[in-house]
């Protein structure tokens, strides 16, 4: 059987159709990269040569200034160090919930267990709308604060289900043997089954963290005061600052008000990514493992 | 003989209930766990679908939902004959068809593709590169977009310097459809075909063998073994992706659309953001919010009915 597949794998040499997909696939890989170039390229270059088009994928004119103009800019700072405090208190919020009602949800006996999954699960394909949320958050005394933007989206119930099911493949005889020593479901949980499931445990923490990084819709609902202006909204307000003036229509009101050059758009975006790509090679493997886990039980 | 069986009846209560007690007692670690995440989903979930009321009211934002006046279908109707309304839904139906004909299958050939690659190492790199679109938000992917292919942008640098005409990607009707959709095609390609290259591991190996000895060409080994292969799983993103047909995510279109191709880019969800967030409006854009709901409840239901009617399976 195995000299079969090492015979497999030798099979035929390069074929013409092999060439063609490794052609393909390259070239759909070089559309993932050639922006972020065009983006360095950009932010590096002076604004003249970018008005008269001369930049393509290698800077034209070369200068740091707009590295300089963003890392200067207090707002933009502040915007970055509320991002990761966010990230990271929305994260932990999302894992305690999720902790919580994945474990107990994990023992059949429990009563109403059945009518609790269902009332989780109709959440999933029935929702009140955008308007709903908006009056609750409003009603709530949230609007401009941390809390909008940490509590309206704090447990995804299908990351609690995939939770659940990582929970359900655990060995049942370790659990039974901590319950005999007379430990109590909490001690089991802590004790037991949230070490052997640290993995998993990262995986949605990082599920989670993307999404609050990412996120930007509920930024721009809830948050009006500019000191609570997470990255994304702020890259946001950046890059939509000219575009009406651009396509020559009149601005939207304080948005429009100023001229950003593209040089300091394109720096923006970088700014905004860099977090991202430093620890995108670990972020990328654990995601993926997480979504076959998904899949698997889908 | 009654006293008795009344006797024997209360005993039986009692016991039920010192049971149910008993039961309750015995997981009451587990209840009080999911007290927080219930209390959760209580407040934030389906707090809001009480919310939905606002719906058959003039909801006034100082009386509240309990002092507002009642109208019943009034709103709908009123939305019923908003031309703005139509435009959003068309908007939201046109580009969700065109996402599903040209966005569903792209991650099935790519995950074909990278299952016919051999090189462990290349397959690898790639994929880590083709994975990478799906981190980046939309708002630094409209960032991207306004600065690539804006008039003064790189395509249409390149374009020039071919000799061509410029293309105004961001303001022609056309040209800005055909960007909204590749960009949306480019960002989830990659990640989408972790999904089937998970199924296509399932796949058993013996069956490429047999079929390699039989002279079977890749083409009707794709075609009779692999496609087989990841039928359930096309089959459930299918039918979750036709129950989303009405809903549609906030920030692609928000952040890709301008005033100038709003004609074309004006969708539900940016329809329910004017009109009940910048406007205030919040009776209307709720029952327009009910009205996806609902729709896409129902669709997603049929969806899933009619694939379990062909013998497939559901998503439940």
């Amino acid at each position: 059987m195995v000299s079969m597949a090492g015979s497999m794998g030798k099979r035929k040499k390069m074929s013409l159709a092999d060439i063609l997909i490794i052609v393909f696939i390259v070239a759909l890989s070089f559309t993932c990269i050639v922006p972020f170039l065009y983006m360095i390229a950009l932010s590096l270059s002076s604004n003249e040569a970018i008005i008269s088009q001369k930049v393509g994928l290698w800077p034209v004119g070369f200068t740091l200034e707009t590295y300089k103009t963003i890392l200067s800019d207090v707002e933009m700072l502040y915007s970055l160090g509320y991002s990761i405090v966010l990230t990271i208190m929305y994260t932990a919020v999302c894992m305690f919930l999720t902790i919580c009602g994945a474990y107990p949800l994990t023992k059949k006996r429990l009563m109403g267990r059945s009518f609790i999954l269902s009332a989780l699960v109709f959440t999933m394909y029935f929702s009140g709308g955008l308007i709903p949320s908006y009056m609750l958050v409003k009603n709530l005394g949230m609007m401009n604060t941390v809390w909008s933007l940490v509590l309206p989206g704090a447990m995804s119930v299908f990351n609690l289900i995939i939770l659940k099911t990582f929970f359900t493949n655990l060995p049942e005889s370790l659990e039974e043997s901590a319950a005999i020593d007379g430990c109590s479901d909490l001690g089991i949980l802590i004790k037991i089954v949230l070490p052997l499931s640290l993995p998993s445990i990262a995986t949605l923490s990082l599920f989670y963290a993307v999404d609050r990084w990412n996120g930007f819709q509920d930024a721009l609902f809830y948050i009006t005061d500019k000191n609570l202006y997470p990255l994304q909204l702020k890259l946001y307000q950046i890059i939509s600052a000219n575009q009406q003036l651009d396509s020559q229509q009149g601005g939207e009101g304080s948005v429009g008000a100023f001229i950003v050059p593209e040089s300091l758009k394109a720096a923006s975006v970088m700014f905004t990514t860099i977090p991202i790509l430093l620890i995108y090679p670990k972020l990328q493997k654990y995601f993926v493992d997480g979504v076959m886990t998904g899949a698997i039980k889908g | 003989m009654k006293a008795v069986l009344d006797q024997s009846r209360e005993y039986a209560a009692t016991k039920k209930k010192n049971k149910f007690l008993h039961n309750i007692k015995r997981d009451a670690w587990l209840y009080l766990l999911l007290l927080m995440p219930f209390a959760y989903i209580l407040i934030f979930k389906y707090a809001p679908i009480y919310g939905v009321i606002m719906a058959f009211q003039d909801y006034n934002i100082f009386a509240g939902i309990k002092g507002s006046e009642w109208v019943g279908l009034d709103v709908f109707q009123f939305i019923f004959q908003q031309d703005s309304f139509y435009r959003a839904l068309k908007n939201t139906l046109a580009l969700n068809v065109y996402d599903l004909i040209a966005g569903f299958p792209a991650p099935i050939i790519l995950a074909i593709l990278l299952n016919e690659v051999r090189m462990a190492k290349f397959k690898k790199i790639t994929q880590t590169v083709l994975y990478l679109p799906h981190f980046l938000s939309w708002v630094i992917i409209g960032g991207m977009v306004y600065l690539m292919f804006s008039n003064s942008g790189m395509v249409n640098t390149f374009l020039a310097s071919l000799g061509l005409d410029k293309i105004e990607f961001l303001s022609q009707k056309i040209p800005w459809l055909v960007t909204y959709i590749s960009v949306g095609v480019w960002q989830h390609i990659g990640w989408g075909t972790i999904i089937y290259l998970a199924a296509m591991t399932g796949i058993n190996k013996e069956l490429y063998e047999a079929s390699d000895i039989d002279g079977c060409s890749r083409f009707r080994q794709i075609w009779h073994i692999t496609l087989p292969g990841i039928k359930s799983t096309i089959n459930i993103l299918l039918i979750l992706q036709i129950g989303r047909m009405v809903s549609i995510g906030f920030d692609r279109p928000f952040v890709m659309g301008n005033s100038l191709v709003s004609e074309y880019s004006d969708v539900i969800s940016t329809f329910v953001y004017r009109v009940g967030i910048s406007s205030g409006d919040f009776s209307q854009a709720t029952a327009v919010g009910l009205f996806q709901s609902v729709i896409g409840l129902i669709l997603l239901l049929a969806a899933n009915y009619i694939a379990k009617k062909l013998g497939e399976d559901g998503i439940w």
